[in-house]
């Protein structure tokens, strides 16, 4: 088969690219220098390519790049920057949820596509919604002290609205 | 069990502003926005990327090698067999350190030559101006086999006739305690007890597989980017390239996970040689399934202990018997050893011991450190063994062991006296207490156990390596604070406490210091980040530099307010005198005055471990480690006899951290280590069958999720007694060791059999329960 002209809508940017069919997302957001999306297994056993695909959590190690051709690609660096981060990326900052960092991205991700369904969730469902993503430096309980503590932090900033 | 411990000294520790408090790390906004750059995310203009050719085969004779077609191949740049290099050799190892005569010809070859011993060893290197290229080029490189036979356990290793892997014979190391008489001590005992107990091979499964990129600069200096726990490693890349040592320039990155892994060294010297053939940038990343192959891996252990006990639960005296499979290559093999030897009774005093510690070379994958290095492995077995031993005097396990811990000012099973508080009783006790009672269940199947471990762990490398740390401290003109040290980060926080420290000492807030690091040529050569030893030595060298530049600027205040040094304090980016706070001066504007008076406001400091001679190999008694870490765990789980699913409902670590410089941290190490340590209780496994591994992918190599652990509670406990700066001790290692022997402890409480192979896996679990049933 022969190289497509995709379309690829990552961070709110357009991205113009010609690919073969058997370029995954992971590999063609990395080419385009979207490196927070990490490489961890390519088999969608670890979780750390994680992004959202038109509002869906996918692994971007299991979607060919021409299957997310016009979607919507969203990454954690698309969620804050250092000025201005998103509550999750600042309450993993502050709860030690990140250490070597190499899966936090994956893990925001899972994260925030967790807090869109259910602003509430319960332990066990938190540790449900991130058991796609491995961690080997936390033993994901400052993870989990993340969610809860931006789940309850956006839930007050919504009754104060 | 009984929870009733002893009431702590009194500490008197310094009040601290920073140091203590639960801050938000340096490095961790940019991580969580992920900003941070890793090894692997790195390009360069007119970049080459490269591949690994590596044996299939775990035994055998390179009859032909053929890379004509690889060569040929339109795109490639360069292929390099074991022909194009110098005599490249793989050296992990310091001259002389290891206290033994070093076998010759052990060491790994970069590229293997004329034979292999491991399936995964690097045979070829291919660079090319695609990966998809480069990919293409492996499948055209040719190579015929001799297959020779292997030997794949080292209990067939060490037997007459079995296939040599190094002259003379399989054994790669070997290490022995003789204190007192353990013959006469285990003839004083009322009851022997025997067991002997199996580790397996574990991958460290770090996120991050091994990446790197490199290139050669304007001063023919290759640089290398790459995620390395030892940047150190620049010499020896250099003379396995055959270039001076200045002219390797490692520059460490933030490392996504490091554990052991990457403390030998991966893809660097492949990166070095092919970026020295190219004159051209070269990145190499592994797969996931390629890091499982080519990096090191736990060492397994069989170890054996014959302890003798007296009915009133003292011990007498104790055999042990430890065999590691080195695998291939030695590697840190007799260090791993070494450290396993060392710890291999435990915490307890046992005056009349003797211990036989051999390493021996398979054709397995090699082996060489892993979080714990050894001590991780004695600890699943000394802990198995006092529970058994509780077990058969019908003592409970913690009143055993009250009776035959160390105490401060006792002498190890090396004859090393432990100067610094050990708490194990108050650990065992507290980490019981937040237990609590077993959970009640009504299904009949479900079998509910509780466990504990507690051990020791040492921090800082062995004495007779004479270890040293340098770090370089200075105070810019508007107030605000550098800090440069070589020290790796792995991502448990090793940067942000040199920072914490440098705040705490020069009065500024933590946002106001920078650091620079992991830099084999422009940060101060800081050691490796190993053996749980930054804090401890990276940590007093920056106190040391700290304090230095503090020096300097309460001199020039002193001058200013007309008062004594003693009198000032710095706090809030400010000198002060401390009677009269309200006579105040920015650091900003002190640091310009010094500045004008040409004092030197930038300190480099060095920090060096006490050093001590090799110990005789034959017994090993004298001085080793600079301290220890004594720790204890509790765990209980559900074990439900139908299935054999081991679930581990509650968890708790206890440490004695001396301080805890960051509180954050050092629960996330204790909760972190641990899981690591309920993974080898319960899942971890590299199953290596004659050679090949059968768990290359994290689908099959299983490591813990958040659905297999509960939330380890943490207990820091700070005695201000260990050797770190502010009375800190070392907690990288620690915290995972006796997590899993708690683990087993546990389980064998639950259903009354004891399982003496990790990991306790349902198979295991109900074979064991079918043994007890037939009795």
């Amino acid at each position: 088969m022969k190289a497509k002209a995709i379309t690829l809508n990552v961070n709110g940017r357009r991205h113009q690219v010609t690919l073969f069919p058997n370029v995954t997302l992971l590999e063609a957001l990395r080419d385009l220098n979207y490196t927070d999306v990490k490489n961890g297994c390519e088999k969608g056993d670890c979780g750390a390519c994680a992004v959202e695909l038109n509002g869906r959590i996918i692994n971007s190690c299991l979607v060919l790049a021409w299957q997310a051709d016009g979607a919507r690609i969203l990454t954690n660096a698309g969620l804050g920057t250092m000025e201005s981060p998103h509550p999750l990326q600042e309450a993993f900052a502050d709860a030690g949820a990140v250490q070597c960092g190499y899966c936090t991205s994956g893990m925001i991700i899972a994260a925030k596509a967790l807090l869109d369904e259910n602003p509430n969730p319960s332990e066990t469902e938190i540790r449900e919604a991130i058991s796609g993503n491995l961690c080997r430096c936390t033993g994901y309980s400052q993870i989990i002290n993340a969610v809860q503590m931006t789940a309850e932090k956006m839930m007050q900033q919504k009754a104060q609205e | 069990m009984t929870a009733k411990g002893k009431a702590l000294p009194r500490l008197d520790l310094p009040p601290l502003r920073q140091v203590g408090r639960p801050l938000r790390r340096v490095d961790a906004l940019g991580k969580a926005v992920g900003t941070t750059v890793y090894a692997g995310d790195f390009t360069m203009p007119d970049m080459l990327h490269a591949k690994v050719f590596r044996s299939s085969e775990p035994s055998a004779h390179i009859k032909q090698l053929n890379v004509n077609k690889a060569r040929a191949l339109p795109g490639v740049a360069c292929v390099l067999t074991a022909d194009d290099l110098p005599d490249g050799k793989l050296i992990t190892d310091m001259p002389g350190q290891t206290g033994q005569e070093r076998r010759k010809e052990s060491d790994a070859p970069v590229l293997a030559a004329r034979g292999v011993r491991f399936v995964g060893e690097p045979i070829a290197l291919v660079a090319a101006e695609t990966l998809a290229i480069a990919e293409q080029a492996l499948k055209l490189i040719e190579i015929e086999y001799e297959v020779l036979p292997g030997v794949f356990d080292p209990l067939e290793a060490i037997k007459p006739g079995a296939p040599i892997i190094h002259k003379p014979d399989n054994i790669v190391a070997s290490w022995k305690i003789r204190k007192g008489n353990a013959e006469a001590g285990l003839a004083a005992a009322d009851l022997i007890v025997e067991n002997t107990f199996r580790v397996p091979f574990i991958d460290h499964a770090y996120i991050e597989p091994e990446a790197g990129v490199a290139w050669m600069d304007d001063q023919d200096v290759i640089n290398i980017r790459v995620c390395t726990q030892v940047v150190e490693h620049f010499r020896s890349i250099a003379q396995a390239v055959g270039v001076p040592h200045n002219k390797v320039h490692v520059r460490g990155t933030m490392i996504g996970g490091g554990f052991g892994g990457k403390e030998d060294i991966t893809v660097e010297i492949f990166l070095a040689l092919l970026t020295k053939e190219t004159r051209r940038p070269v990145r190499l990343a592994y797969t996931r399934e390629e890091s499982i192959l080519a990096h090191s891996k736990r060492h397994p252990f069989i170890i054996t202990h014959r302890t003798g006990v007296k009915n009133n639960g003292r011990i007498t005296g104790a055999k042990i018997n430890m065999i590691s499979d080195s695998g291939a290559y030695p590697y840190l093999s007799p260090y791993v050893l070494l450290y396993a030897t060392v710890t291999s009774c435990g915490p307890y005093r046992i005056d009349n011991l003797t211990v036989d510690s051999v390493s021996v070379a398979t054709n397995n994958p090699f082996a060489s450190a892993f979080r714990g290095f050894g001590g991780a492995q004695a600890a699943v077995a000394y802990e198995q063994q006092m529970d058994e031993m509780a077990k058969a005097l019908a003592m409970d396990p913690l009143e055993l062991r009250k009776i035959n811990y160390l105490k401060t000012g006792d002498f190890n099973a090396i004859g090393q006296q432990i100067k610094s508080a050990i708490w194990l009783e108050e650990e065992a006790t507290q980490a019981l207490a937040a237990l609590g009672k077993k959970e009640s269940v009504s299904d009949d199947a479900i079998k509910i156990g509780q466990g504990f471990a507690t051990t020791m762990q040492s921090y800082g490398r062995i004495m007779w390596f004479h270890d040293t740390s340098r770090s370089w401290v200075g105070i810019e003109q508007d107030g605000t604070i550098v800090v440069r040290c070589g020290a790796p980060d792995l991502g448990a926080g090793q940067a942000n406490s040199l920072c914490l420290i440098a705040a705490e000492v020069l009065g500024v807030s933590l946002t106001d210091v920078t650091f620079y690091n992991s830099d084999s040529a422009v940060t101060p050569l800081a050691g490796t980040t190993t053996a749980t030893r930054q804090l401890y030595m990276s940590g007093n060298a920056t106190l040391k530099a700290a304090k230095m530049v503090r020096e300097v600027l309460l001199d020039r205040a002193a001058q200013h307010f007309r008062e004594k040094p003693n009198n000032l304090d710095l706090a809030d980016n400010k000198v002060f005198i401390k009677s009269d706070p309200q006579q105040w001066l920015s650091l900003a504007d002190l640091s310009k005055m010094c500045a004008v008076d040409g004092l030197k406001l930038q300190h480099l400091a060095l920090f060096a471990a006490p050093f001590a001679d090799k110990l005789n190999p034959e017994n090993l008694q004298g001085d080793i480690f600079p301290d220890f870490t004594f720790s204890a765990h509790a765990i209980e789980v559900a074990v439900d006899t139908k299935t054999g699913e081991i679930t581990v409902l509650k968890s708790v670590g206890c440490h004695d951290v001396g301080r805890a410089i960051n509180p954050i941290a050092v629960e996330g190490q204790i909760q972190g280590g641990s899981a690591q340590g309920i993974g080898y209780a319960l899942m971890e496994e590299v199953q290596v069958r004659d050679g090949v591994t059968r768990t290359p992918s994290l689908s099959e190599f299983l490591i813990p999720t958040a659905k297999d652990l509960p939330t380890t509670r943490a207990i820091i406990l700070e005695s201000g007694t260990g050797v770190g700066p502010f009375g800190a001790k070392g907690i990288g290692e620690p915290a995972l060791t006796p997590a899993a022997p708690a683990v087993a402890n546990a389980v064998a409480n639950a259903i009354g059999v004891r399982i003496h192979n990790l990991p306790l896996t349902p198979e295991r679990v109900l074979a064991a329960l079918d043994r007890a049933k037939r009795g």
